[in-house]
């Protein structure tokens, strides 16, 4: 009796969700471990999470509330993944969108009312992909990796974000405190139901998935897209438009990332602070892996991840464990996908070896 | 001008800037391990975090500084080593498991010290590294309150980048690991275990990152704090190309690095009311961008990074 590998060549949708759902419930179970460290029962913990993020209406809108983002910076990264451009900078921009969304929808400018809202999100698409346009730029101007530079950036563009609502976007009414203008009223995404925190966002990360699953599909650009990530050189060979294809990579996932920050501004808050994204752009990493970088899967993902950290928040006020756990179970589920990836790319075979290999 | 002149010439401004390359040099040479072997390590930037965290909780413990230290490049040396199987001995994306690292390394400690201590609201403290000077030398005029008058982990890191500049270019070893990020086919003939050499150089130098953090918690301050490391990480992995992966180029970057930084510190001090505090913060992260751009198109790097390798592979 022996183990051997085999490579396999195309792992089906059915095995894919396998590895994706078993990822996610290894990192649930694994986290039992510092929970059991804290002294406290892993069983109670899951309850409470579960509790608290389906328990109640409430706690669905607030689960909602918090895929809405996740959804569009999963995106954000899978889209640039598939095209094997290391787009790791979603944070930074999607703090660029929410500040387009700002400046465009404070009142400074004057629009039709029908128009502000739409004038609103392209200005945050169009922010948040020029920012990762730059880095792409660099990439075939300059050969430098854009890795780091979209890791760097997103250090940058939160200095900045602080800077202009201690200054010259800080709201004269908000008491001292750094928070910039708010928007008003028409350039603000409507709710879903009254009294609950889901907003119109939620649609437009949903319309994005689909939108871009049929691109990927259906589209000559999703079609170049694939090439190049499988094999630049060959799909430059193929007479693909390398360079091209990159840089409208580069502007669909930081303008995803972009309308990630439009619906915190425009859908939560209403206005723009430094602290509007508790990492969605690097979670939004995760929820891509975990979706296998597929459109329709990201919403899925970006569920489950938003269910971890909402649950999580309310099982640590409930219990006191530390809401660093969420975290935990995050970073995990991309480690365990990863692990999972192996087996999509290789079958296991026990017993006897076969004649010729 | 005379404010830059007199900036540059004191010695507190050089001794600032040597502190501030410290955690640098480590988080560089660690680095600069791995990718010699083929390996990127994004999981630099939690592994700093779990360094920083996890010397600072022994010696809050009870341990003394330098069982601290060792703490830390444990943690960090783990990290690695969850890093090394992912990529090395699965052969799965470099990109992917090292920002699973760096989340990883970072919830944990953070879990660990909320866990540990649930209701502090001021980070407690402890007796860090205090300045040591060396007899002789750190009388000295200018180069000695400079050089000589720093805390025992700078002068490790110093040492480190001497002792790893002799280990890669003078000894066996040294070519084995730069022969296996360079050309492992080469290394699998000569009768060697690529995976060994990889595994080996990735925890070695996830253990480095570790200290930089350690240095971090228990030479520059006395606590942790959330949020410390703020990217230093990253900055090693830029400067790691701009060092073109050679120790004492690491060192020198690190340390224009850190004039570069002391010197906008004490700057701001002089023009600080005139431009916002942000944009001195942000210097750092442009310096880095800035120092990539410039040498992206002369970096010569390592053949094999980011290549998985199989035993008895084939090209």
């Amino acid at each position: 009796m022996n183990v051997r590998l085999e490579p396999r060549e195309n792992a089906s949708v059915g095995l894919r969700l396998c590895v994706s759902l078993a990822a996610g419930v290894a990192a649930l179970l694994l986290v039992a471990i510092p929970v059991l460290l804290a002294g406290r029962s892993p069983l109670e913990a899951y309850a409470l999470m579960i509790q608290g993020a389906f328990g109640s209406m409430f706690a669905l809108s607030e689960t909602l509330n918090r895929a809405t983002p996740l959804i569009l910076t999963g995106l954000a990264a899978a889209v640039a993944f598939r095209a094997k451009l290391w787009n790791i900078g979603a944070e930074g921009q999607l703090y660029i969108g929410a500040l387009a969304a700002v400046c465009v929808g404070s009142g400074l400018l004057q629009l039709p009312p029908a128009l502000m809202l739409p004038t609103v999100m392209i200005a945050g698409f169009l922010a948040g992909g020029l920012m990762m346009v730059i880095p792409a730029v660099i990439k075939q101007r300059f050969g430098a990796d854009e890795v780091v530079i979209t890791l760097l950036l997103n250090f940058v563009v939160i200095l900045f974000i602080q800077m202009l609502v201690e200054g010259p976007l800080k709201d004269p009414l908000s008491m001292g405190w750094p928070q910039s203008v708010p928007l008003i009223a028409e350039a603000k995404l409507p709710k879903l139901l009254p009294r609950l925190r889901m907003h119109w966002g939620l649609i437009v990360g949903v319309v994005a998935a689909l939108a871009l699953w049929l691109m990927v599909r259906k589209t000559v650009l999703g079609f170049e897209i694939r090439a190049v990530g499988e094999n630049k050189a060959a799909a430059r060979f193929a007479g693909i438009p390398v360079d091209a294809t990159m840089l409208k990579v580069a502007l669909i996932s930081g303008g995803l990332a972009g309308l990630a920050g439009v619906g915190e501004v425009a859908g939560v808050k209403g206005y723009l602070s430094a602290d509007l994204s508790p990492g969605f752009g690097y979670s939004g990493i995760v929820v891509a892996m975990l979706a296998g970088l597929s459109p329709i899967g990201t919403v899925l993902a970006a569920l489950f991840v938003a269910a971890v950290f909402v649950g999580a928040d309310s099982m640590s006020r409930a219990t006191g464990i530390s809401s660093y756990i969420a975290d935990l179970v995050v970073a995990l589920s991309l480690l365990c996908v990863l692990v999972g990836s192996f087996f999509l790319r290789f079958r296991l075979r026990f017993g006897q070896q076969s004649v010729g290999a | 001008m005379d404010v830059v002149f007199d900036i540059l010439s004191s010695a507190n401004f050089w001794a600032a800037a040597i502190r501030i390359a410290t955690p640098l040099i480590f988080g560089v040479l660690g680095a600069l391990i791995c990718e010699r072997a083929g390996v990127l390590n994004l999981g630099i930037e939690g592994i700093f975090v779990a360094g920083a965290m996890a010397g600072w909780m022994a010696v809050f413990l009870g341990a003394g500084l330098w069982g601290g230290v060792l703490i830390a490049a444990v943690a960090g040396g783990l990290f690695g080593l969850l890093h090394a199987f992912l990529t090395v001995i699965l052969g799965l994306s470099q990109h992917v498991s090292g920002i699973g690292i760096t989340l990883l390394a970072t919830s944990a400690s953070y879990f660990t010290y909320r866990t540990a201590l649930p209701n502090v609201t001021t980070p407690p403290r402890i007796v860090p590294f205090q300045p040591v000077s060396i007899p002789g030398l750190s009388d000295i005029p200018f180069v000695g309150p400079a050089l000589f008058q720093q805390t025992p982990m700078t002068f490790l890191a110093l040492l480190l980048v001497g002792a790893l500049a002799l280990v890669l270019y003078r000894t066996p070893l040294g070519l084995a690991i730069r022969a296996v990020g360079d050309n492992p086919a080469s290394v699998e003939a000569q009768g060697l275990s690529v995976t060994g050499l990889r595994v080996g150089a990735v925890v070695l130098g996830s253990a480095l990152m570790a200290l930089g953090g350690a240095f971090l918690t228990m030479s520059a301050f006395d606590a942790f704090f959330f949020g410390m490391v703020n990217g230093r990480g990253w900055i090693c992995i830029a400067l790691v190309v701009f060092a073109s992966w050679q120790p004492g180029k690491a060192l020198l970057g690190a340390l224009l690095f850190g004039a570069f930084d002391a010197f906008q510190i004490r700057l701001q001090a002089q023009i600080g009311q005139v431009v916002p505090g942000q944009v001195f913060l942000m210097m750092p992260y442009l310096l880095s961008i800035v120092a990539l751009i410039l040498v992206a198109r002369r970096a010569d790097y390592p053949r094999a990074l980011l290549q998985p390798w199989t035993k008895g592979q084939r090209h």
